[in-house]
Formats: C-alpha cells, sequence, structure tokens
C-alpha cells in the first residue's frame, strides 16, 4: 500500500523548491516514515533549521517548526530543549550551514550532549548561494569559488561529531533509501547528542562542475563509494580506501545529558535559596 | 490465485524528471516522456515500491493491494 506522507506535509506546499533529483526530498520522506515509526506527535515535535537548501525541510513539515539565522539551528534548537525539555527537538541542516558557518555551534551542541537529533545532509557544496565550496567538499573538486579545483581537505563531519563528544553518530545516504529512517529512529531513541550524517547528491551545483552526467550516475556513485561498517570489518586497508563508512559509526551509554544535568543545577540553585 | 495489478498514480505536478524512478525500477516498468515519468508497462510491475520510496518529489504513489 502507497505510504501517506501527506499527513506530515503541510497542505498546499508541495511540489517543494528543491531541484529535480535532489537528495533532500529522500531524506524528508525518510524522516516522516521515522516520526511515524516513533509515534511523534505534531503538537511535540520540533523540527529546527537554519539557512540553505536542506533547511527549506521545516517549511514542508507540518509541526512545530523553526527557520532560523544561517549556522544558528543548533544554538536556537538548544534554546527550545532547554525551555521545553519534554520536546522531541530534531535539527535539520546542510553540511555548510551546520559545520562551516555553523561550526561553532555544532561542537559546543556536542559536547553539552544535548538530547537532541541533528540530521546533517551532505551535499558537499553551498548550494543555495550558487554553489561554492564549503568545508566537506573533497579536495580537487570543482565549484564555482574553486573553478581550477579545491585544494582544502574535507571535513569527516562524522569524525568531528564524535570528536566534539556526541554519543551517537551515524552516517547514511540518498541512495540507500530504507537505512535513512531506521538510523533516525534510532538517533532518537539514543538518549544524548545524535548526529547523523547523511550523503547526498546536488546535481545542480556539484554534479554538473564535476563531470556527474545524471542524477543517476551521482546516486551510483553514492553507491559505489560507501561500504557498510559490518562489511567493512571483513575488509583489508586496501579494499577501503576511498571508501566511506555507513551505518552507526559511535554509540555510548551511560553518560548523562544536558537537560538532566541542568535540573539538578536548578534543584540545587533553589535548594541554597531557602 | 488471482494477481491484481497495482494501481500506479503519478502526480505530473509533482514530478520534475530526475528519471531516479524510471533508472532504479527492477522491471522496467517506467519511462521517461520528455520531463515527467510515464507508466509504460504495468504487467511488469512487481509492487516492490522502490519508486516511491526513491523519489525526492512525492510524485509517485503505488497503491497494491
Amino acid at each position: 500500500m502507497s505510504y501517506d506522507y501527506e499527513k506530515w506535509i503541510r497542505p498546499g506546499k508541495l511540489p517543494h523548491i528543491w531541484c529535480p533529483g535532489c537528495g533532500h526530498g529522500i531524506v524528508m520522506k525518510g524522516l516522516i516514515r521515522a516520526f511515524d515509526t516513533l509515534g511523534f506527535k505534531k503538537e511535540n515535535t520540533c523540527i529546527v533549521s537554519g539557512i540553505g537548501c536542506a533547511s527549506r525541510l521545516p517549511g514542508y513539515i507540518d509541526c512545530c517548526t523553526l527557520h532560523t539565522a544561517h549556522g544558528r539551528a543548533a544554538a536556537f534548537a538548544t534554546g527550545v530543549k532547554m525551555a521545553r525539555p519534554e520536546m522531541d527537538v530534531i535539527c535539520v541542516g546542510g553540511d555548510g550551514d551546520g559545520c562551516a558557518i555553523g561550526g561553532n555551534h555544532f561542537i559546543h551542541m556536542c559536547r553539552r550532549n544535548i538530547d537532541m537529533t541533528y540530521i546533517v545532509m551532505n551535499n558537499k557544496i553551498y548550494g543555495m548561494t550558487g554553489g561554492q565550496f564549503s568545508s566537506s567538499t573533497p579536495t580537487g573538486a570543482k565549484a564555482s569559488t574553486t573553478p581550477y579545483g579545491n585544494p582544502d581537505p574535507a571535513f569527516d563531519i562524522a569524525k568531528l561529531a564524535i570528536g566534539a563528544g556526541a554519543t551517537f553518530v551515524a552516517r547514511g545516504t540518498a541512495f540507500h533509501a530504507t537505512q535513512i529512517d531506521k538510523l533516525i529512529v534510532e538517533a532518537v531513541q539514543h538518549k544524548g547528542m545524535s548526529v547523523v550524517e547523511i550523503l547526498d547528491d546536488c546535481p545542480t551545483t556539484y554534479g554538473r562542475r564535476n563531470k556527474f552526467k545524471s542524477v543517476v550516475e551521482m546516486m551510483n556513485n553514492l553507491k559505489e563509494t560507501t561500504v557498510p561498517v559490518k562489511a567493512a570489518e571483513k575488509m583489508t586497508p586496501e579494499q577501503l580506501q576511498g571508501k566511506v563508512l555507513t551505518g552507526v559509526l559511535y554509540k555510548e551509554e551511560g553518560r548523562s545529558d544536558y537537560t538532566t544535568e541542568y535540573a539538578k543545577v536548578i534543584e540545587r540553585a533553589q535548594a541554597a535559596k531557602k | 490465485m488471482e494477481n491484481k495489478l497495482p494501481r500506479i498514480e503519478i502526480i505530473e505536478k509533482y514530478c520534475k524528471g530526475c528519471a531516479i524512478c524510471a533508472e532504479y525500477c527492477p522491471t522496467q516498468v517506467l519511462e521517461m516522456r520528455g520531463f515527467v515519468v510515464a507508466v509504460k508497462n504495468l504487467e511488469a510491475c512487481t509492487k516492490c515500491m522502490q519508486c516511491e520510496l526513491r523519489c525526492p518529489d512525492f510524485a509517485i504513489k503505488v497503491f497494491a493491494e
């Protein structure tokens, strides 16, 4: 039976603004399926985003949403979570918004281990503003501001999140559509900071400059360059050369989250006042 | 047992013609007609739902019993 995505979509908002073949739509579908699996209620779910293509996502989903300043989604989401700790807060954004312009907020959100989920849709470029290279553009790739190839190495967003202190880090791709909702469900159920990086395609500003003939070629590239974590255990370092791992990359149990710790601070402060 | 054919609904207003659905259909049920996808061979459909799952534009729905 056809899946009823429409109950989570704001009436009259489709078709969305994303380009033909953009993977953000596939991620949005995965997010909606995850909401259904988790039994989320519209009034108790908050999606926060910054600026960018991926950050347009909250505009389409019918629940509490917040569209904020560029790179500041993590800061606003922290505020929402502190004011309403019972709310399910999910941050969405692109690689440029989350890890370059909002990189500072991103690492401190991870460090604090706030009980929320950040979904980074990594399309390796600033799509909305015209294809400038971002912090996750691979070395040598062409962008509008690096026409002779990008000299910088790319961020590994998952490793950055682990290093900064996130307690659940996973990676999926827009090609592996059925995996997206499973990763999001696991991330939301985890008590503490969860980061899900989803490798995406940008056919308009990245694909055309980097000799990808079609959307399908970009999707196949996501399939060919990724290896599930379990399969990678049996592979040799030579076979893993140039491959990106997908699945749950890191999980740490038992660390207390920020809202719980902050409630203790409030308790202590009130006890001292008496 | 009667094998009932599914109903494939394509919302042409939403379809942007990326061809992901037609490419990943394992039995080549769909084809591109200009910038919109169309059903070519409904009899071959195995109701795997890959097209619906992968469509980024919410433009394709497969109704199967």
